[in-house]
């Protein structure tokens, strides 16, 4: 093995009592595409941090060209020659991309422009210099982060799980361009828990499990199921095959509904139509941005549609258009929101507490007094039989992981025992071993009768899962695909808008 | 960006979680910068520090009657500090109990104004009454916007306070002034069963004091026991989550703005029914915007609100003594109070915040 690029050596770091990664190794070789796989909470992010200069590590080293480092800032990484595209985009929606680009590099307008055109045309990175970053898909809007990062001429490129936010089809181009970079002399890390990928495209991969190293491996000699045991510690369960039934009442239907936002941002949604069944999941597919926040948010009734628009949603065979969020709980409905922290929990809050926020009802209060016993048994039970890990119910709800919080609000309407449960990104987040004991879970629920919308990227989970998919694009939603007889790739030209009328659709 | 490394000074960093130690410490570490800032300044305009610290800190305890006026004076601020603090908890900014604390002096001042003959145990509780609907009534104009038109409830609630001063002021010069008076802006003296009755002999401390702890207390089990006050919490910390769940934004900004508009009303009440025994124009020497310096003191936390209350009611009768023994300016005790409410500011971020000084910067190599 050549010199390596980048070497690190007993890195650790803790936050408080979480020791997020402890005597951590990797060297990253140059012209390599290195993966970094690991559940989420295994510290992937916390390393990538620590090597772009976000944070500093209590102890280690880090050698970059066989010159030891410390990095007080980004600023610093990039200037030494690293680039990281995080996975929440750092784009100014209202500027043009290059005017994204000044904020970063210097250097004349015309000359970026020409720079930004001729490094597409290298990389298979097109994107439209003077376009508005609003009017971009997302998969142009990584392009747009990728571009930013190469202007500075890394050595060292961090994509954190870059194909997370892509439909299937801009995947390939998207490797295609990484190969294209490391041909260039350009050395990738690649985060990402999607095995196939990593197989795919990656001649090292670095595991990570609870902070430490479980493997260091070339994955195209490890199929999916090895590397999975390293990642998780043990064999991933078999999903539940679904029982395909149907013909239980309807207990969300959608009519022809329209809407139209204030927000000039939103997207305005037209002609929705949708059915839900009891003992029956239909998911939602599509790529986020194209009105699955509107849409969400029109059925749980935190936006309440007009008063002159009538007959346009109904929950439990009641025109509910103009109920609240609390009435519609009340007819049966519950739902876990795409985003957890300050909406399906409030951050400084115990978990007890965030309870109290949507399992009230639960006899969780007496007389108009919280009864404090009563939520932080019904609390406790949630962290069991979810499996969320916690110090305890009295954690501040902020303090969790991503994944274990989402398991908390999941398990927390579960428990409400709705009739219509309704679940936008079930498993955003979520390490491979929860997010499958997530989907058993809704699985069972569905065959024990219970109605299940889903909403979510993952076209793998929607296949898993539901009966039906529909798919939403720009505002508009598909006719109701029978997921036994659909292949993925069909899905997938209806999430970028490719699909036309001829449309496999369901009678 | 690009921007220099500021190599040698601290940044702020968010904290895991809420310090706990920092939140109980900041009340005092605030008290004691303003303490010595203040000081300083007295220094500067050439007053002796030593009495002055003496008549502003020391002589309010040094004897019954003095202590007594503190918490005469406490009375109000505490009433006002904890309605106002339900609201802010909930993120609606009533800065207008001033207004509503003149409503409430109004309101109860009418039984006396217009049934001076009236006698009977039961005229000094229903003012109080009246009063509280009062300032309630006053609020809810306030509400009223807020949920109708999304008008800031700041503004609306801070300008219906002048509003508030332009009525006292057309009652006083006008209906309602004291055919014996000698002119001057001011209703007759209150007859004696429109007085609230004494606590201590020889004090002017009367039994609302009694009613201001139980609200007190009250307060405290609202907002830390009951569903209504979680559901108001909920709303401040996170609205969205609270959208979420249906709690209802509308619901939550009536209730804040009554809750405030009610204590701050009763607390006007209590000062004419008490210590002023009239309606007069200088009914309130700034209890609505002291007690909103009282409520952030107090951590807004109901029991934390009664301390701080103390505190602002000592540096009030301190400042009248100092006034007076050491010569101080009347403007003294505001300044007092603004140094005091910003150094908490400041101090408060510490609690969700800390400093890291550059370590790594040090160490690098280049």
């Amino acid at each position: 093995m050549t010199a390596p690029l980048l070497s690190l050596r007993g890195i650790s770091k803790s936050y408080g009592e979480v020791r997020a990664n402890q005597g951590v190794d990797l060297d990253v070789a140059p012209r390599s595409i290195h993966a970094i796989l690991g559940e989420n909470g295994a510290g992937k992010s916390t390393l990538m941090k620590l090597i772009y200069g976000v944070e500093q590590p209590d102890d280690g080293t880090v050698a970059w060209q066989g010159e030891i480092l410390s990095l007080a800032s980004p600023a610093e990484a990039r200037r030494k020659g690293i680039g990281m595209v995080f996975q929440h985009f750092s784009l100014f929606e209202t500027l043009t991309v290059v005017e994204n680009i000044q904020l970063v590099v210097q250097g004349r307008k015309a000359d970026l422009i020409d720079r930004v055109k001729a490094l597409g045309r290298d990389f298979g990175l097109e994107v439209d210099p003077l376009a508005d970053v609003h009017a971009l898909s997302v998969g142009e809007r990584q392009r747009v982060e990728i571009i930013r990062c190469l202007m500075t001429d890394p050595k060292l490129l961090i994509l954190d799980e870059p194909t997370s936010v892509l439909p299937p089809q801009s995947v390939g181009k998207l490797f295609e361009t990484l190969r294209r970079l490391r041909d260039g002399g350009v050395s990738i890390l690649f985060i990402s828990h999607k095995l196939d990928e990593i197989r795919a495209i990656c001649d090292r991969a670095t595991i990570l499990r609870a902070g430490r190293v479980t493997g260091n491996v070339d994955p195209r000699e490890h199929d999916a199921h090895d590397l999975a045991r390293m990642m998780i510690g043990r064999d991933m369960p078999e999903p539940m095959p679904a029982l395909p039934r149907s013909g239980g009442e309807k207990q969300l239907e959608i009519v022809g509904l329209d809407y139209r936002p204030d927000d000039p941002f939103a997207v305005p949604l037209s002609n929705i139509s949708l059915t839900v069944r009891a003992g029956e999941i239909l998911g939602i597919a599509g790529i986020s941005g194209n009105g699955q926040s509107e849409l969400s948010a029109l059925i749980s009734g935190e936006t309440r549609l007009p008063r002159e628009a009538t007959d346009r949603i109904f929950m439990m065979g009641q025109d509910v258009g103009t109920f609240g969020a609390a009435a519609r709980r009340r007819l049966g409905f519950a739902f876990v929101p795409e985003d957890r922290l300050g909406r399906g929990a409030v951050p400084e809050m115990s978990l007890v507490l965030n309870s109290l926020l949507t399992a009230h009802p639960l006899g969780l209060k007496r007389h108009g007094l919280v009864d404090r016993a009563k939520a932080a048994a019904f609390t406790k039970d949630c962290i069991r039989q979810y499996d969320v890990r916690t110090p305890g119910p009295e954690a501040e709800a902020g303090a969790l992981s991503g994944g274990n919080l989402q398991k908390f609000i999941v398990g927390r309407e579960i428990m409400l025992a709705p009739r219509l449960l309704f679940v936008a990104q079930p498993t955003w987040g979520v390490d491979i071993g929860a997010a499958s004991a997530i989907r058993r879970r809704l699985v069972a629920l569905r065959n024990e009768g219970m109605a299940i919308l889903v909403i979510s990227e993952e076209l793998e989970e929607l296949f898993e899962l539901c009966d039906f998919i529909q798919v939403l694009y720009h505002g508009t939603l598909s006719d109701p695909l029978v997921t036994r007889d659909t292949r993925p790739e069909e899905i997938g030209r209806y999430m970028i808008g490719a699909h036309s009328a001829a449309a496999k659709a369901l009678a | 960006m690009t921007a220099p490394t500021t190599a040698f000074l601290p940044t702020l960093v968010r904290r895991e979680r809420a310090s706990l130690l920092a939140a109980l410490i900041a009340p005092p570490v605030a008290l004691a910068v303003a303490t010595a800032l203040n000081l300083a300044l007295y220094v500067l305009m050439g007053r002796d520090p030593v009495a002055v610290v003496h008549a502003m800190l020391l002589e309010p305890f040094l004897s019954w009657a003095s202590f007594s006026e503190v918490l005469l004076k406490a009375g109000p601020l505490l009433l006002i500090a904890q309605g106002l603090a339900i609201g802010f908890r909930a993120k609606v900014f009533n800065i207008g109990a001033e207004g509503q604390f003149i409503l409430g002096a109004i309101f109860a001042s009418s039984i006396p104004v217009w049934f001076p003959q009236a006698t009977g145990q039961w005229i000094w509780p229903l003012m109080l009454l009246l009063g509280a609907i009062g300032g309630a009534l006053w609020a809810s104009i306030t509400a009223f916007w807020r949920v109708r038109l999304n008008a800031s409830e700041i503004l609306v609630s801070l300008m219906l306070s002048l509003v508030a001063t332009q009525l006292l002021n057309y009652l006083l010069l006008g209906p309602w002034k004291d055919p014996a008076g000698f002119n001057f802006p001011q209703s007759v003296m209150f007859q004696y069963d429109a007085m609230v009755p004494m606590l201590f002999a020889g004090t002017r401390v009367n039994v609302s004091l009694i009613l201001t702890i139980v609200l007190s207390l009250a307060a405290w089990v609202f907002m830390q026991k009951s569903f209504t006050g979680y559901k108001l919490q909920v709303g401040g910390l996170a609205p969205r989550a609270a959208g979420y769940a249906g709690f209802s934004e509308g619901r939550a900004i009536w209730l804040s703005l009554l809750i405030g508009g009610f204590a701050a009303g009763l607390a006007g009440a209590a000062e004419v029914a008490g210590p002023l025994g009239q309606l007069q124009r200088s009914i309130s020497t700034g209890y609505g915007y002291a007690a909103i310096i009282v409520a952030y003191l107090g951590g807004l936390h109901p029991l934390g609100i009664i301390a701080s209350a103390m505190v602002m009611a000592v540096l009030y009768i301190g400042g009248d003594n100092a006034m007076v023994s050491a010569n101080l300016p009347i403007a003294a005790v505001r300044v007092f109070q603004g140094s005091l409410l910003l150094a908490y500011l400041v101090a408060v971020a510490f609690v969700r915040y800390r400093l890291e000084w550059p370590r790594a910067a040090h160490r690098s190599p280049s």
